[in-house]
């Protein structure tokens, strides 16, 4: 089948139509490097990797737009002949996902901060959804504000609602400079460091603590990186070591990964180190907390809770759900939601929250 | 003014009913908070869409949000809509009242609740001016980056039900990516609360389907902004050319030089004609065109930019390039775009400014298009737009009091919006759809997206109180504009693949 074939899309629509008459569900999925993400798998897997390939890419309109099967390998090279980049970092997870599967997880890297969330980066997407029709909402301009914002919407849910079958992403120049500079920091000073210099007008392109030492990323014009790298200090890492550092970051392939559980705790970015009994990896310039094999009776959930933020439950045993629990308006609304876009629940059930 | 195409179509109340609501609602909140009398709801029939007015049942002036919450059960318990409203400065009736419903001004709810400078937020109320929170900011160095135009007077509430941009969001961003979290209250009064002071959160991202949601989905009584360094240094560059074409080619040029400039605007020669008399900016009269294009960051790095800002421009054809040489100067350059709009004021007896959005390699087809119209409509347009976004403001300039002569700016817009559509644009980049935009509703989307659309709108609002009738059209309002087209023969470009 060659790329764009629309006789891919009519198949999927045949399987939409066939498990919904049977009341039986489908499982979407693109490379799979996100099988491990969810609450569940269920479902009879759909592979999406055929509907693939670049479909319009304009440097100077700093827009991309792919099917939603597209390799993100091959839509970051792309981008690079250009010199330019998705500015939030998708992880890979050491393999190559496709371009629907990272918008449909929404994830994003260690610019998260700085440069922005996936979502933040979602200019338009096209959906087949339940009743078998392929919508658009959004587009590939800039400022688009004609209906709600499905797109957005689209980019983290994990599939539920319907298929991402093609994505629009805004996407920009990469920096003409970046440089990596580390301190030894205990992680309460690194905390309130990352944020000190964050409300400076320092070009920050990343800010993580990891063993004992912070780990700050500059980017953009050579005159700005300088000059924060006057204000910052610390001492200059070599660009193979930095590269591989956020690179490893990004992924999360990181020794500090390399466990059995894993919790990614989500609060506001200066927020004291947590009292939680294990050294955590930090990133997003305070933002995100990792913990690594936390014995069961520590409870995250509170911590993060009482922090003003949220735990999930990235790998190993999860309590009542991975994801940090709804409140019952917001659960509500998205009984609602799915309830109206996939009645029949035919997509990824209880992937996003058990029970949808 | 013409309302037989408006989504309004409920006959004025009977005034016994005005009393009963108003009644209700005073049993519930202080009885100066509810204006009832024609005389004190007068002032809210309109918001900046003047060409739509109608006069609401009651007004009610919420000071809290438990104000709000519990107007909203009594319009709930009544079954009557509910209109939100901020500073009334919305450009596409998205605050037009419905008649017979309760207007709820949440423009006293106006406190800065909260800077938090080492989280980079602010806590405001909806009510709050977006110029004010900046003001909150400054003595932290931060600010918030979203500024449109009307920024001294539009409230954050407003900015966010449409998502509202400005002349620095090329660099900065809309606000959505700029609005943390919200807090507000379901029609059935439950309290809501999106997104907040850490960056992720659990479950599909309803934070983003509130942005931009104009008062369809949920009543805001809280944001939590996002608050970012004010760069150090600033600088303008103007650059003047011979044709629309060569501008709108230095455009592209610019961002595919690698260059994200902080703003890139542009401003035809009937905008710098329009403006230059009284704000005396020392715009470039000769030229056909003329780029605004800011640099901002350390002195060094905006030192650099100028100058390939510079190089860009002459090599695009650019004839004068001028650098602002103060603070000052690059302040007056930036006032003449910013007042643009009541410079059209002056020109004309009304204008009617226009929000398409196209890819920016267009934007010089799309301006002699327009042209073009000029002529078969017999209506002058101006230009003045965010170029860098591909975000065009076409101002029409008309006589309401003309006959037929609304109508035809109505139909020139309402083409140009179709133009939009054809290359790949939309029909609103910042000012939203509200009342205005229904029918080039239809032409962007197929029955089956506005379907979905209806579909997010029934999940928060079943009864559909809030904002009843703005933003999506129904089947039946389609069918008939897409007959009123294919009679008057005026189908903008047939040949053209609808969806
Ligand atoms: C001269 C001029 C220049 C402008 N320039 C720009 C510009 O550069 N960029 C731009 O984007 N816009 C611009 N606008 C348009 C307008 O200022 C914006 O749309 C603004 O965000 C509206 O804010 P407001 O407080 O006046 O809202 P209103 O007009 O009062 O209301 C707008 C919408 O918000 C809803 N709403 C208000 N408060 C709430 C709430 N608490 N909860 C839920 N819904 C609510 C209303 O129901 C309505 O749908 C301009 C307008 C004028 C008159």
């Amino acid at each position: 089948m060659s790329e764009g074939d629309p006789s891919i899309i009519e198949g999927w629509r045949a399987c939409v139509a066939a498990a919904a008459s049977r009341g039986t569900s489908l499982r979407l999925r693109g490379a799979g490097t996100k099988d491990f993400y969810g609450e569940q798998l269920a479902g009879e897997p759909l592979d999406l990797r055929d509907w693939r390939g670049i479909v319009d890419y304009e440097p100077s309109e700093l827009v991309i737009t792919a099917r939603c099967g597209t390799p993100l390998s091959q839509i970051e090279a792309a981008l690079a002949a250009h010199d330019q980049f998705l500015p939030f970092e998708p992880p890979a997870f050491g393999a190559d996902p496709t371009i629907g599967g990272v918008i449909a997880a929404g994830l994003s890297g260690p610019r998260r901060m700085f440069a922005g969330a996936a979502r933040d980066f979602v200019l338009g997407t096209r959906l087949l959804t339940a009743q078998g029709e392929q919508l658009r909402f959004g587009g590939q301009v800039m400022k688009n504000v004609a209906g709600f914002d499905v797109s957005r919407l689209l980019c983290g849910s994990l599939g539920i609602l319907g298929i991402l079958t093609e994505v629009s992403l805004k996407v920009l120049p990469r920096p003409r400079l970046e440089r990596t500079v580390r301190l030894e920091l205990p992680a309460a000073a690194a905390v309130a460091a990352f944020n000190r210099w964050a409300a400076l007008p320092l070009s920050l392109s990343g800010a993580a603590w990891a063993d004992g030492i912070a780990w700050v990323r500059l980017a953009g014009a050579p005159a700005a990186v300088r000059a924060a790298r006057e204000q910052i200090g610390g001492d200059l890492a070599e660009t193979e070591l930095a590269e591989s550092f956020w690179n490893d970051l990004r992924h999360l392939r990181l020794p500090f990964f390399a466990t059995g559980s894993l919790w990614r705790v989500s609060v506001p970015p200066a927020t004291a180190p947590l009292d939680i009994p294990t050294k955590p990896l930090i990133d997003w310039g305070g933002a995100l907390r990792w913990y690594a094999d936390l014995p069961a009776h520590v409870p995250v959930r509170e911590h993060a809770r009482s922090a003003g933020g949220s735990a999930l439950a990235w790998r190993g045993p999860a309590p009542e759900s991975r994801f940090h629990p709804l409140s019952p308006v917001t659960a509500a609304l998205h009984r609602r939601l799915k309830q109206r876009f996939d009645p029949a629940g035919v997509f990824n059930p209880g992937r996003l929250i058990a029970g949808l | 003014m013409d309302f037989s195409g408006s989504a309004i179509t409920m006959a004025a109340m009977a005034g016994s009913e005005v009393t009963d609501i108003a009644a209700a609602l005073r049993q519930v909140l202080p009885p100066e908070c509810v204006l009832g009398r024609p005389e004190e709801r007068r002032p809210y029939e309109c918001d900046g869409l003047t060409a739509f007015r109608e006069l609401p049942a009651v007004v009610v002036l919420a000071r809290t949000a438990e104000d709000v919450r519990r107007t909203l059960l009594t319009c709930q318990r009544l079954r009557v809509p509910l209109v939100a409203r901020g500073s009334g400065t919305g450009l596409s009736g998205g605050a037009t009242p419905h008649p017979a419903g309760v207007l709820l001004s949440c423009a006293r709810m106006n406190r800065v609740l909260e800077v938090d400078a080492v989280n980079r937020l602010a806590r405001v109320e909806p009510g709050v001016p977006n110029l004010k929170v900046s003001e909150a900011a400054a003595r932290h160095g931060l600010y918030y980056a979203p500024d449109p135009s009307s920024q001294v007077a539009c409230s954050i509430g407003g900015n966010v039900a449409e998502n509202s941009g400005g002349v620095h969001c090329l660099k900065y961003g809309l606000t959505v990516h700029n609005v943390l979290g919200l807090r507000g209250y379901t029609v059935d009064g439950e309290l809501l609360e999106l997104g907040g002071a850490a960056a992720d959160g659990p479950g599909l991202d309803l934070l983003a389907l509130a942005i931009g949601s104009e008062g369809l989905l949920m009543i805001v009584t809280e944001v939590i902004v996002r608050l970012i360094p004010r760069p150090p240094c600033a600088q303008l560059v103007m650059a003047s050319f011979a044709d629309v074409h060569s501008a709108a080619n230095a455009v592209a040029g610019i961002i595919a030089a690698g260059i994200i400039p902080a703003g890139l605007e542009m401003m035809d020669r009937k905008a710098t004609a329009a403006v230059e008399p009284f704000v005396h900016a020392g715009y470039d009269l000769a030229a056909a065109a003329i780029l605004l294009v800011e640099s901002d960051g350390t002195p060094e790095e905006v030192r650099e930019q100028v100058q390939e800002i510079e190089q860009v421009l002459r090599g695009a054809g650019a004839g004068a390039v001028h650098v602002s040489g103060s603070e000052a100067e690059r302040l007056l350059l930036w006032s003449g775009r910013k007042n643009a709009f009541p410079a059209a004021g002056r020109l004309s007896p009304d204008y009617y400014c226009m929000d398409g959005t196209i890819p920016r390699k267009h934007v010089g087809r799309v301006l002699e298009a327009i042209e073009q119209m000029e002529d078969r409509y017999g209506l002058r347009c101006m230009n003045v737009f965010h170029a860098g976004d591909g975000n065009l403001h076409p101002v029409i300039l008309f006589d309401a009091n003309e006959a037929g002569s609304w109508e035809r700016a109505d139909r020139f817009g309402a083409e140009i919006l179709e133009l939009c559509v054809a290359l790949g644009g939309t029909i609103t980049g910042e000012h939203g759809v509200g009342l205005e935009k229904l029918n080039s509703m239809c032409v962007q989307f197929s029955p089956a997206e506005r379907a979905a659309f209806f579909a997010v709108k029934e999940s928060f609002d079943p009864q559909g109180l809030l904002n009843p009738g703005k933003l999506i059209p129904t089947l039946v309002r389609c069918a008939e504009y897409g007959r009123m087209h294919v009679h008057g023969g005026a189908l903008a470009h047939p040949g053209l693949p609808r969806f």
